[in-house]
């Protein structure tokens, strides 16, 4: 990786390790990240992402390696690094006994940030998060977007340069998905530094302009969302279903159409540079899949042919 | 896809653009202030979550006090005071007796609620421990913070009791105001180790009961609270002297009415108050520190 002198990197981690006994939850992996980048970490539950996300915000001690949060060691300097940081973490822990505005103000308070500037911050991320009517509502009272929402109203109260969101968008409906993403991508425009986990490659298309691949706690690959599907996938892919029985056995008589073939339990991927075409002879070997689709190659397939396992199981 | 979120909002209480964007301190300035005042701004967020159940702690807080004084120094004390007349007790009357050992107890107890499922909701059903620990605080901070606001509570209670001590005649002597503080600080002797304990368990499986049941109860029972440990047996005489309850009860005799004690066991009981709560606290710390960066 190259450092560039107008962004200065943020974060820079050197062979990071983390062991729980004789468990190896980040095995060795090495990024950087510049300033200004929007960076994610994709992988599976259980990769090692939310171990490395925690590492960076200083919550959770390494077990080896180096790692440099804006030039400080969050071991040695916790308070120092995480004072420039915004965190919204997996689980949504917002203080249930507090009403919705007091959460994002007493969240301040520990950042030092005295009442002048926090009676309008609040008000104005409220905003930004679209939850200004229910200002004094209980957090119990708000739906799962709108805790999220929240939780990442919270991570805003210091104006941090950096932002660490480990899963945002999980377990939420597609239409608060879609909220949330355009709420960061107005933080990105802003020049925020984003650093995210996920295990949806939709996201991780929409938000990252760079991304590293993670399995097992090790880097599979490193590029943006565009360079990583071409390096390790085709332009399109033919997807065809013939019937949960018959799947492995259309393998056979389809070989040697496109460039590779993945045999799911539920359907066959033909890897092909002109879906359409292979579709063409798929047809032509007198073959009649119950459906067929031709989509452009995601970040799905660069996992599944990094790993010969699917994100989401 | 929603379009209306993509317009500028013109309506809510937006800030004019002509305003100077807010601007916080820098993150240096965070870091150094949190360091200095970290355990004051967890404090803070307790302070003012109990605003919401204010209610039930100045009922509890009232209500305490009369329904012991009630029972033990105005019921049980027209028994005690007609069978022994007040020789018994220095000269003072059943009421003055039991009074400040009520006061002790009641710090205890308190402590024993927060100290237990108060942990137990900021480590696992509340989770109110992690939020805070994304910020510059330290895990140190948030346990001293929790610590502290336990501590204003029980002194706030300590000071409404005694208020209803005064009212029953059951302080001779102004020394007893120093009372609220040795109290107070029985509350947090017996609190302090418990909230380190309370740190190390994972799942509540009823040890917070038993705690209540064998060791508060016979605390207040066994502390000399009720009748002097002198008429104890022997061999349970030791649960007075390991009981925070007793040090600070029979400190709170000599400030209230002039029990008659010497110097150097005073300063025992004090002592001993202030070890328990330093080695509480130091061990609570430590405790909280290796769960929450594990």
């Amino acid at each position: 990786m190259i450092q560039n002198p107008s962004r200065p990197a943020v974060i820079v981690a050197d062979q990071l390790t983390k062991r729980y006994g004789d468990f190896t939850a980040v095995d060795s992996i090495s990024f950087e990240v510049p300033a200004g980048e929007s960076f994610g970490l994709l992988g599976p539950n259980g990769a090692g992402k939310s171990t490395t996300m925690r590492m960076i915000g200083g919550v959770s001690q390494r077990s080896g390696g180096t790692l440099s949060i804006m030039g400080l060691d969050p071991e040695q300097q916790g308070p120092e690094v995480r004072a420039h940081l915004g965190v919204v973490p997996q689980e949504d822990n917002l203080d249930q006994e507090l009403k919705v505005r007091d959460n994002l103000i007493i969240y301040g308070r520990y950042f030092g940030l005295p009442m002048s500037y926090l009676r309008p911050k609040a008000d104005e991320l409220l905003e930004f998060a679209q939850l200004t009517e229910k200002s004094t509502a209980r957090v119990d009272d708000l739906s799962g977007g709108m805790k999220r929402r929240l939780t990442i109203a919270r991570s805003l109260i210091n104006d941090p340069r950096v932002l660490l969101l480990d899963e945002p968008t999980t377990g939420l409906d597609p239409q608060a998905r879609h909220i949330l993403w355009d709420r960061l991508f107005r933080l990105k425009e802003r020049g925020v530094t984003l650093i995210l986990t996920t295990h949806y490659m939709d996201e991780a298309e929409q938000l990252c302009d760079r991304l590293i691949v993670v399995d097992q706690g090790r880097i599979m690959a490193e590029g943006s969302p565009a360079a990583l599907i071409r390096e390790y996938s085709t332009r399109e892919v033919l997807e065809l279903r013939f019937g949960a029985d018959r799947n492995a056995g259309a393998a056979d008589a389809v070989a040697g159409i496109g460039e590779r073939i993945e045999v799911l339990p539920d359907r066959l991927l033909i890897y092909a540079h002109d879906g359409e075409a292979a579709l063409d002879a798929v047809t032509a070997r007198g073959l009649t899949p119950l459906t067929s689709l031709v989509r452009r190659s995601s970040l799905e397939d660069v996992f599944l042919r990094l790993t010969g396992r699917s994100l989401i199981e | 896809m929603n379009n209306h979120e993509a317009a500028p909002s013109t309506t809510g209480p937006s800030r004019p653009a002509s305003l100077t964007p807010l601007v916080p301190h820098p993150p240096a300035t965070s870091a150094r202030k949190t360091r200095r005042f970290g355990s004051w701004y967890v404090a803070e967020q307790y302070l003012r979550a109990m605003k919401g159940y204010l209610d039930i702690v100045i009922a509890y807080s009232v209500g305490n006090p009369l329904i012991y004084l009630f029972a033990m120094g105005v019921g049980l004390a027209s028994l005690v005071d007609a069978n022994s007349g007040t020789a018994s007790f220095d000269g003072a009357s059943y009421l003055q007796f039991v009074a400040p050992a009520l006061l002790a107890s009641a710090a205890m107890m308190t402590a024993s609620g927060e100290f237990t499922y108060g942990v137990m909701s900021g480590f696992k059903w509340w989770k109110t421990y992690y939020g805070p620990l994304a910020t510059p605080l330290t895990p140190q901070q948030i346990c001293q913070g929790h610590a502290l606001a336990v501590a204003i509570r029980i002194l706030g209670q300590s000071i409404v009791y005694l208020v209803i001590v005064l009212l029953f005649g059951a302080a001779t002597s102004g020394w007893a105001v120093l009372s609220i503080l040795t109290a107070s600080l029985a509350g947090l002797a017996f609190g302090l180790p418990l909230m380190a304990y309370s740190a190390s368990v994972r799942d509540d499986k009823g040890q917070f009961a038993l705690v209540e049941r064998f060791i508060v109860m016979p605390l207040f029972l066994f502390s000399g609270t009720l009748f002097p440990l002198s008429t104890l047996p022997w061999f349970l005489q030791w649960i007075g002297w390991i009981s925070p309850v007793w040090h600070a009860t029979e400190i709170g005799r000599v400030l209230s009415y002039g029990y008659a004690e010497p110097l150097w066991l005073s300063v025992v009981h004090v002592l001993y108050l202030l070890a328990l709560t330093g080695g509480g606290l130091l061990l609570a710390r430590r405790v909280y520190a290796r769960r929450l960066e594990g």
